[in-house]
């Protein structure tokens, strides 16, 4: 009764799930779509509480309230701009959440095993001070048990490079760690010699069962999280940020696995492909092979790239607004710059300026623009500007030849022409946004230097483009109060 | 050597081909200029400047021809001039040579070149010596100015004191450099100015000049200006009816009418048809700067001015630019000298006949006894060539084709997927246990689900997927949960951080989320 009641509410739970990324499909019915997700996830902890995980109440409700009191205040308290952060500490939650159960599963396969022992057969055993899941093991057969430990092995392998991998990746995004693609000596033959050994430990834990195995791939599997993640370059982190997203969900999957619980299975299946797929949607964008991302660092020039000619025109705020003001159409391309100088208010009301001069201003948003896929849009839509002229590169590449001006802010490589025009340079064949395409091009750029994948950009360099050197916020702030 | 200039012929003829201030530049090239006695004097350069400039005054023609090595001249030459003629002397002179066989020939019997200034082509190199140009232009400014002469009426609109004026209403068919002209001076003396144009790109250049382009309903190829060298060419009947339909509309409002269509090598199209001048207001005006190839209305009177029943001033003069001889002559000469120019690479006096020189081979019709008429086409192309689209369209046939062949790869594909997935499949069968079977089969049928979900997810909201993703994620609190029960302590510790950690994840993603969310807004 209690189980019937249990599974019942773990199909709604999944389902509520589902409807809850689906629901992603359009702004309005986001906000809707959450409330699916919070429901289900109140009914899966409820079902399980009542059910299975009838043990220490109070101590479960106490912890949950505690974890989300502290949810709640980083909720509040985070800034838009550190969302990136934010989502990566997250994702080193969820991996050693998943190591630890992990090896709980494997310390009640013992426990179950001494009990059993103890007793003559399964059925005398004593197993009520043991928790709802020892009953499940118990029931298992050898064979059973034996997949058991790969899942659970697999379970917690995944969860410690998530882990290791997420606080890596946090550390580079917050700027706690040099945000440069290093690796130790010897590279990637140490990721594929801590593979090696893990595959070792495997082989060896299904044999014995012994915990010192699993302990010794865990170390591994840590070290790899940690050392494929520092060897990925600032540039590519939306790549790993939803890789890492990914792998989070896979590890739900495995520990489901061994757990035999069909929710976690779904749930985790259903966040490793979401994360799969925006990874593959970022390598697209950056016209870059998965695993060359993930191997770190742009796959070192084929030939000699284009020299650059001309030299960089730099021009003031006023001639910026004489320009501006002289338009009829805008393009904003903003980029991770905008970001880190928390330029996006002073955008919004340039855009709201503009706008109430009935002028047409539009954004484009690349969709790597950022450290996270989306990144530009959140951080738009909190500075207020309707999503509804925040457009997509392919929606709007096209309108840039019929463009007065388009303002770059603290993009780089996104509109970068070398990468249709040089077939050697380092990005080629990117899509990227064609704003030098427009009539006139403003560049709002900290100093003259190259982005964080240090490829010089000839767009900087065109006839048509104008530097508007200074922080992004600073700039926009002088440039306000002379558009009239 | 030297390079004379006799009096025009031709009866009416103003325009010299020399001009003192031509005549200084041409002995900076190291000619001698020679120049008949009074060939000036109509267009009103006295033999006396001539001389003040260095030019030798030669009383008759036939001592100035015979003397003269190069010849100057406006006009085509006549029989008489012809005969003058002798090997090795150059003539240069409008030819006609399209027209013009005899003289063609007769120059080619004398074995003299003869460099025709129509066929000067119309690259940009050669718009120095393009005096078709010089001279349209002329003739269009002219033909505004020698309407207004015969238009009772101001231009411009006034409202004065003795009562209003409204402002005369021109068009201009045909947006050449002549019709070019004639829009600028039209619309600087304040008319209301409408232009026509066979070739629609001239509309940009119609609008520059501050007149409005007359566009007809009419879906055709466009015809590119490119392939004829930037000049009109023989339109379709239908394109034609839609254009007399459309200038029959506009005839009962116009004041002034100034055609100058013309089509290289072929009478003159008719465009002004008798109804339409029929339905003019009388007193209006129409200069047809086509009368010389027979008129674009038909009835023109080449070099006459008439007046029909229903008072509508018909102007068919031919010789506008002699009209102007003072100002045509001195641009006229301008061409000539860049003519000579380049005629004189090493400006040592001597004549340097490049044939493998576009615009010299292009403007010869007769060279060392030869007739070198009508030249090759020019290496450089007039104007550039309209952009052709890129991707041809495909037939219906060619892209069911190609949708049937992506049909069949995307087949073959998803058949290995499926036949590679099924074997692998089995084989875990055999060896796992039912048990997992069957939560292997909920695992593979959740990501197909997750596939065919997230790819519907918004762009933009791929932040807010990430953080939702993240909340969700944490339902490993369920195994945590199931967990905590356990009797050993180390269990118990282990479990409940993950319900603590995986609380913080549930609350924070879900509220980062809806935070987000609610900050997209529609404008």
């Amino acid at each position: 009764m209690e189980f019937g009641f249990t599974t019942a509410a773990y199909v709604v739970a999944a389902v509520l799930f589902i409807l809850s990324l689906g629901g992603l499909s359009n702004q309005e019915s986001a906000k809707r779509a959450v409330w699916y997700g919070i429901v289900g996830m109140a009914l899966a902890v409820f079902a399980t509480l009542v059910g299975p995980g009838s043990g220490l109440w109070l101590l479960s409700l106490l912890l949950i309230a505690g974890g989300g009191l502290i949810g709640q205040y980083v909720a509040q308290r985070v800034q838009m701009t550190e969302m990136p952060q934010l989502v990566a500490a997250m994702h080193s939650l969820v991996g050693l959440a998943a190591v630890f159960v992990g090896f709980n599963a494997h310390f009640e396969i013992g426990n179950v095993a001494q009990v059993m022992a103890i007793a003559d057969s399964a059925k005398e055993a004593d197993l009520s001070d043991l928790g709802a899941f020892a009953k499940l093991i118990a029931k298992k057969t050898s064979a059973e048990l034996a997949i058991l430990h790969v899942e659970l092995f697999l379970g917690i392998f995944i969860g410690a490079i998530t882990f290791t991998g997420s606080v890596v990746a946090y550390g580079k995004l917050a700027g706690k760690v040099t945000s440069a693609a290093t690796k130790l000596p010897g590279g990637h033959a140490l990721n594929a010699a801590a593979a090696g050994l893990s595959l070792i430990c495997l082989v060896w834990y299904t044999s014995s069962g012994g915990f010192f195995p699993l302990f010794l791939m865990t170390l591994a599997a840590l070290f790899i999280g940690y050392h494929l993640i520092m060897g990925i370059g600032g540039a590519d982190m939306p790549v790993v940020v939803s890789m890492l997203n990914s792998y989070s969900g896979w590890a739900a999957a495995a520990i489901g696995f061994s757990l035999g619980n069909d929710l976690l299975i779904v749930v985790g299946a259903l966040v490793g492909s979401s994360g799969a797929i925006l990874s593959y949607i970022m390598c697209k964008a950056m016209n870059r092979h998965f695993v060359s991302v993930i191997l770190g660092g742009f796959g070192g020039p084929q030939g000699e790239q284009m020299a650059v000619e001309g030299e960089q025109i730099a021009i003031e705020a006023d001639g910026v607004a004489t320009a501006l003001n002289d338009a009829d159409s805008v393009i904003i391309i903003p980029g991770y710059g905008m970001a880190v100088a928390q330029a996006q208010q002073s955008v919004s009301e340039l855009v709201r300026k503009l706008r109430a001069k009935g002028k047409n201003v539009r954004f484009a948003i690349h969709p790597v623009a950022g450290r996270l896929p989306g990144h530009m849009n959140v951080l738009l839509a909190e500075a207020k500007v309707p999503y509804d002229i925040v457009l997509e590169m392919d929606e709007i590449n096209d309108d840039f030849p019929e463009t007065d001006v388009a303002i770059v802010i603290g993009s780089n490589d996104i509109v970068n022409p070398a990468a249709q025009e040089d077939p050697n340079s380092p990005i080629a064949g990117m899509p990227v946004l064609e704003c030098w395409k427009a009539k006139q091009v403003f560049v709002s750029k900290r100093g003259q230097g190259t982005g964080y994948s240090g490829i010089e950009n000839p767009l900087f360099f065109k006839e048509n483009t104008r530097m508007f050197y200074g922080d992004a916020k600073q700039s926009l702030d002088k440039l306000l109060p002379m558009i009239d | 050597m030297k390079i004379g200039t006799p009096r025009e012929i031709y009866d009416g003829e103003n325009r010299v081909a020399m001009t003192p201030d031509s005549a200084l530049q041409l002995q900076k090239l190291g000619y001698e200029c020679l120049i008949e006695k009074g060939a000036g004097a109509a267009a009103g350069f006295s033999d006396a400047s001539y001389e003040a400039a260095g030019v030798e005054v030669v009383k008759t023609a036939a001592a100035l021809w015979k003397s003269a090595d190069i010849v100057a001249k406006v006009r085509q030459p006549n029989e008489a001039e012809l005969k003058r003629l002798t090997k090795g002397k150059t003539l240069i002179s409008f030819f006609n040579p399209a027209g013009n066989e005899e003289g063609m020939e007769a120059a080619k019997s004398k074995g003299a070149n003869v460099i025709a200034m129509e066929m000067v082509p119309r690259i940009s190199r050669a718009q120095k010596m393009d005096a078709l140009s010089s001279m349209a232009n002329i003739a269009g400014y002219r033909a505004v100015i020698e309407a207004g002469n015969n238009f009772g009426r101001f231009f411009t609109g006034q409202v004065t004191a003795a009562g209003k004026v409204p402002p005369a209403k021109v068009l201009i068919v045909g947006a050449g450099v002549a019709g070019l002209a004639a829009i600028g001076t039209s619309t600087s003396l304040g008319a209301i100015t409408y232009a026509f144009d066979v070739r629609p790109e001239v509309a940009e250049q119609v609008e520059s000049m501050g007149a409005e382009f007359v566009y007809l309903d009419f879906e055709e190829d466009q015809q590119d200006g490119a392939a004829t060298g930037g000049y009109a060419s023989v339109q379709s009947e239908e394109f034609r009816n839609a254009q007399l339909a459309k200038f029959r509309e506009l005839a009962p409002e116009m004041d002034i009418v100034i055609t100058t269509a013309l089509i290289p090598n072929r009478e003159a199209p008719e465009l002004w048809t008798k109804d339409m001048v029929e339905a003019m207001k009388p007193g209006s005006v129409i200069v047809d700067l086509a009368a010389e190839k027979g008129g674009n209305c038909k009835l023109t009177v080449a070099d006459e001015k008439i007046v029909t029943d229903n008072g509508v001033t018909i102007i068919g003069y031919t010789d506008f630019p002699s009209r102007m001889a003072a100002q045509s002559s001195s641009l006229y000469a301008t061409n000539i000298r860049h003519m000579m120019s380049d005629l004189t690479p090493e400006k040592d006096g001597q004549i340097n006949h490049d044939m493998e020189d576009d615009v010299i081979r292009g403007a010869t019709v007769t060279f060392e006894g030869d007739i070198t008429f009508p030249p090759p086409p020019p290496k450089v192309q007039a104007i550039a060539a309209q952009k052709k689209p890129e991707v041809k369209e495909l037939t219906p046939e060619e892209k069911k084709a190609q949708e049937i062949a992506a049909f069949k790869a995307q087949t073959k594909q998803q058949f290995t997927l499926l036949g590679v997935g099924g074997a692998l499949m089995l084989l875990v069968g055999l060896i796992a246990p039912a048990s997992f079977m069957q939560h292997f089969i909920v695992f593979v049928l959740a990501i197909f689900v997750g596939f065919q979900v997230i790819w519907g997810v918004a762009h933009s909201l791929h932040t807010p997927l990430m953080a939702i993703t993240n909340a969700i994620s944490s339902i490993i609190i369920v195994g945590a949960l199931m967990q905590i029960g356990s009797g050993s302590f180390l269990v118990i510790l282990l479990a409940a951080l993950s319900v603590f950690m995986a609380g913080i994840n549930i609350f924070g993603g879900f509220l980062v989320t809806r935070r987000m969310l609610a900050m997209f807004q529609k404008s």
